[in-house]
C-alpha cells in the first residue's frame, strides 16, 4: 500500500518542497517589507555550505552538531542578506541587480563552491545528518505513514513557521507595522515607524531562512557537499512567494506541488514510464514561468496583494 | 548631494562583487609546481634534452593495448622550445566529486608526481559539455600547454575540431572514438568490472530485485549495464535489473531521487554506470541496502552497504605517453587498457560480499584477465526477446565500442534521442 505511487509522490513532495518552502517564507518577509532579493539562490547555497561544514567539524553529541550547523548555516544566509540590505536599503541601489551581483557572487561558481575548496567540505560526506524520523513509530502507517510520519525534523518545525508566520503577518501589530512599510514606507515613516529598520531586519530574516532551506539541501536530501547543489531552488522560491500571494500557508502548498514535480521525473523513470526525462525535469521550470505569467498582469498584482512598494529604494524627502 | 554619493558606492560595491566573482569563479586552478623530489624513475630523461625524436621507435610497439590509428601515422613533436611540457586537463565536473572526476585529477596528481620539473599540469573543473569546450581549449592552447586531455564524452566534437585547427598540439580523449593525426583515443575495458561488480551485487541481493542508475545510454555505458546485468544473472539466473536513465554524469541530488524512488519500487541491491557521485550510496546507505558503486573506492565511507566497484587507473595510459612526448616519439592511436595491465580493476570488497563469492568472482576475474570482453559471448539475447549473439559467438570490438541493446534480465528501455 505505501508503495503506491501517490504515496510516493506525496512523501516526497513534502521532503523536497521543504527547503522551497523555508527559501520562499524567507522571501515574504523580505517581500513584505519592500525588498525585492534575487540573490536567495547563492545565499541558500552559502548555508548549505557552511552547514556542511560545521556538521563535519563542530564537536560534541550528534544532535548538538546538527543543530548548531543548523545555526551556523542561516547565521552565513544572515550576513549574505545583511550585504544585501545595505546595499538595497542604506545604498539605495538597484534591488535588481544588487540581488543578482549577490546570487552570482556566492553562488556555484562563486563564493560557495570557494569555501568548499578551501574547508574540502566535498571530501567526505556529512555524516551527522538531519534524518527522517519515524514519528510516534507510524512511519508505516498505511498512506499517511510515510506522508506525515517519516519526515525529518526540519519539515515539522517549517509546518510550526507556517502558523507562527500567518500570526505575525496578520494578527500582530508588527506584522500590520511590517505590510505599512511595504505598501508605502512615505506613511509609514509619517506613522513614525522606522523603515529602514524593518527593511533591514525582514531582509536578514529571509536571507537566514534561505540559508535553512540551503542546510536541507546539504544535511537532508544529499548529505555530501556538491557544488551549485540547490539546481535552481532559490529561483523557484521566489516564483513561489508570487504563487504564494505573498501568504505563507499557501506558499506551503504551493512548495510542496513544486516538490512533488521534481520527484515526480525519478519515480516514473522507476517505474518504466515511457516519458522523456528531459520534458519531466524541465517541468518545475516550466510552471515557474507559467505562474509568473499568470501573476504578474496587473489586475492579479493588484488583487493578490504584492506590496506596493516592493523594489523601490525609500528615500526621506531632503529637508 | 548625499544620495547620489551613497548611489554611486552602490553601484560600486555591486560592481566590486563582480569583480569578486571573476577572481573566485573565472580562475583555472594551476597545479602547484612540480614536486621538489626528482621523477622516481631514474632513468626518465630531464626534459628538454630528450633526443630529436625522428628515429625514435613509435611507441605503439611498448605500451600494450594500444595501436596507431595507421601503420604510417606521423610522429607528432609537441614538446615546446623551452620548459617543461605543459599539459593540460579538462573536466566535466569538480575535482572533488567523490568519483569520475575526482579519480581524473588523482591520475594528473600522479603524473606530476612522476614527471617532477619535466612536466607541468594544469586542470579546468566543471566544464560543462557545449560551446565552452572548444574555448577552454583555447585558452589552454594560449596559456602554452600543448598536450590536453578530455575526460568527458561529450567534448568529442570540440576535441576533433581542436585537433584540425592546432595540428602541432598532442589530443587524448578518454571515452571517446574519433581520431586525428594528433588525437588519441584511451579507455578501456569497464565491462569486465562492471560485470565482476554485477556478481558481488546479484549474491548480495535477497529477492533478485536490483536496481541500476545510468547516465546516458551510449555504448560505453550500455556496455557497463548489459556486463553488470550478466554478473548479477550468474550469481542468481532469476535477477532483473530495473535501469533508471539520470541522463547526467554529475546530478546528486537527482542521483539520490532516483535511487529512493527504486528502493521504494522494492529494489533490494543498487548498482551505477556512467554516475560520478555517491550519491546513490547515500539513498542506499540510508534504507540499508546493498550497493555497487563506480570508479571510486567508497568502502570508508559507505562501509555497511559497500560491495564494490570498477576503479579506473589513468596513469597505466598517461605517463607511458608523456613519455613518448617527451621522447619525441608520439603517435595518435586507439588505447583499450583491461584487467591484465591494471588500467580496471575492481575495488575492496565490503564485508557483504561472502567469501564464496568473492572466490566465484576471484575465477571470473582470472578468466577476463586472460580474455578481455570474452563474457561477451553468446548465446545473447536482448531484453526484446531478440538473438543478439548466436552460441560461442562475440562481439568484435566495434560492435562492443557501439553497442546498442539491452541485455535480457534488464527492465528498462533503451530512452529515445
Amino acid at each position: 500500500m505505501n508503495s503506491n505511487i501517490f504515496v510516493i509522490i506525496a512523501s516526497s513532495a513534502i521532503f523536497y518542497g521543504t527547503p522551497l518552502f523555508f527559501a520562499a517564507l524567507g522571501g515574504i518577509f523580505t517581500e513584505r517589507s519592500g525588498v525585492l532579493n534575487l540573490g536567495v539562490e547563492g545565499t541558500m547555497l552559502l548555508g548549505g555550505v557552511t552547514g556542511a561544514w560545521a556538521s563535519q567539524h563542530v564537536p560534541g553529541s550528534a544532535w548538538f552538531t546538527v543543530l548548531a550547523a543548523i545555526i551556523i548555516g542561516m547565521a552565513a544566509g544572515a550576513l549574505t542578506s545583511t550585504l544585501l540590505a545595505f546595499l538595497c536599503v542604506t545604498l539605495r541601489t538597484n534591488q535588481t541587480v544588487a540581488g543578482l551581483a549577490i546570487t552570482i557572487f556566492a553562488g556555484g561558481v562563486g563564493l560557495s563552491s570557494y569555501f568548499a575548496n578551501v574547508w574540502k567540505v566535498a571530501e567526505a560526506p556529512v555524516d551527522r545528518q538531519v534524518r527522517r524520523l519515524d514519528v510516534l513509530g507510524w512511519a508505516d502507517v498505511p498512506v499517511l505513514g510515510p506522508i506525515l510520519f517519516n519526515q525529518t525534523i526540519l519539515t515539522y518545525l517549517s509546518w510550526v513557521m507556517v502558523v507562527l508566520a500567518s500570526i505575525y503577518l496578520f494578527r500582530t501589530r508588527f506584522g500590520l507595522q511590517l505590510r505599512a512599510v511595504g505598501e508605502s514606507p512615505q506613511t509609514a515613516d509619517a506613522m513614525g515607524i522606522n523603515v529602514v529598520k524593518y527593511r533591514y531586519l525582514h531582509t536578514i530574516l529571509g536571507g537566514a531562512l534561505a540559508g535553512l532551506g540551503g542546510v536541507y539541501y546539504s544535511l537532508a536530501i544529499v548529505p555530501t557537499w556538491v557544488d551549485g547543489m540547490t539546481k535552481g531552488a532559490g529561483w523557484i522560491a521566489i516564483a513561489l512567494v508570487i504563487f504564494g500571494f505573498w501568504r505563507p500557508s499557501i506558499t506551503l502548498i504551493g512548495a510542496y506541488l513544486f516538490g512533488a514535480l521534481q520527484s515526480l521525473s525519478s519515480t516514473l523513470k522507476a517505474r518504466n514510464v515511457q516519458i522523456s526525462g528531459d520534458v519531466l525535469d524541465a517541468l518545475p521550470f516550466f510552471m515557474t514561468i507559467v505562474v509568473l505569467v499568470l501573476v504578474s498582469t496587473r489586475f492579479a498584482h493588484r488583487r493578490l496583494g504584492a506590496p506596493a512598494a516592493l523594489g523601490v529604494p525609500y528615500e526621506r524627502e531632503e529637508r | 548631494m548625499l544620495s547620489k554619493t551613497r548611489g554611486s558606492l552602490g553601484l560600486a560595491l555591486v560592481a566590486a562583487l563582480g569583480i569578486g566573482l571573476v577572481a573566485c569563479g573565472g580562475d583555472d586552478e594551476s597545479s602547484e609546481p612540480a614536486a621538489t623530489e626528482a621523477p622516481a624513475a631514474s632513468e626518465a630523461p630531464a626534459g628538454s634534452d630528450a633526443p630529436a625524436g625522428t628515429d625514435a621507435p613509435a611507441q605503439g610497439a611498448t605500451l600494450a593495448n594500444f595501436t596507431p590509428w595507421s601503420a604510417d601515422a606521423p610522429v607528432i613533436d609537441c614538446r615546446p622550445e623551452e620548459g617543461p611540457l605543459k599539459a593540460a586537463w579538462i573536466y566535466v565536473g569538480p575535482t572533488n566529486d567523490g568519483g569520475w572526476t575526482q579519480q581524473h585529477d588523482a591520475s594528473r596528481q600522479a603524473v606530476q608526481d612522476h614527471f617532477g620539473d619535466a612536466v607541468e599540469t594544469t586542470y579546468k573543473e566543471n566544464v560543462p559539455e557545449g560551446p565552452q569546450v572548444l574555448q577552454t581549449i583555447e585558452d589552454l592552447i594560449a596559456d602554452g600547454n600543448t598536450v590536453i586531455f578530455g575526460t568527458s564524452f561529450g567534448f568529442q566534437d570540440a576535441f576533433v575540431e581542436a585537433a584540425a585547427a592546432h595540428p602541432d598540439v598532442c589530443f587524448e580523449f578518454a571515452t571517446g572514438y574519433k581520431g586525428a593525426d594528433n588525437l588519441s583515443q584511451f579507455y578501456g575495458a569497464a565491462e569486465d568490472t562492471d560485470f565482476l561488480a554485477g556478481m558481488a551485487a546479484g549474491a548480495a541481493s535477497p529477492t533478485g530485485k536490483l536496481g541500476m542508475l545510468a547516465s546516458f545510454p551510449i555504448g560505453e555505458v550500455l556496455r557497463g549495464v548489459n556486463a553488470w546485468t550478466m554478473g548479477a544473472r550468474m550469481m542468481n539466473p532469476d535477477a532483473t535489473v530495473n535501469v533508471v536513465w539520470v541522463n547526467s554524469w554529475f546530478d546528486p541530488p537527482n542521483e539520490r531521487k532516483a535511487a529512493e524512488a527504486l528502493i521504494a519500487e522494492g529494489i533490494d541491491t543498487l548498482g551505477q554506470k556512467g554516475i560520478d557521485s555517491p550519491a546513490t550510496g547515500d539513498a542506499a546507505k540510508a534504507a540499508g541496502v546493498p550497493w555497487a558503486g563506480y570508479n571510486a573506492d567508497q568502502s570508508a565511507n559507505y562501509g555497511d552497504v559497500w560491495l564494490t566497484a570498477t576503479e579506473y587507473d589513468w596513469t597505466v595510459y598517461q605517463i607511458p605517453r608523456l613519455q613518448a612526448i617527451l621522447d619525441g616519439a608520439w603517435v595518435a592511436g586507439n588505447y583499450y587498457g583491461n584487467l591484465s595491465d591494471g588500467f580496471v580493476k575492481l575495488a575492496t570488497f565490503g564485508d557483504l560480499v561472502t567469501e564464496e563469492t568473492r572466490a566465484a568472482i576471484q575465477a571470473e576475474l582470472e578468466k577476463l584477465t586472460a580474455k578481455p570482453n570474452s563474457q561477451f559471448t553468446g548465446p545473447i539475447n536482448d531484453n526484446k526477446g531478440n538473438e543478439v549473439l548466436a552460441a560461442g559467438v562475440s562481439h568484435t570490438f566495434e560492435e562492443l565500442m557501439s553497442m546498442a541493446y539491452l541485455i535480457e534480465g534488464v527492465i528498462g528501455d533503451i530512452p529515445a534521442g
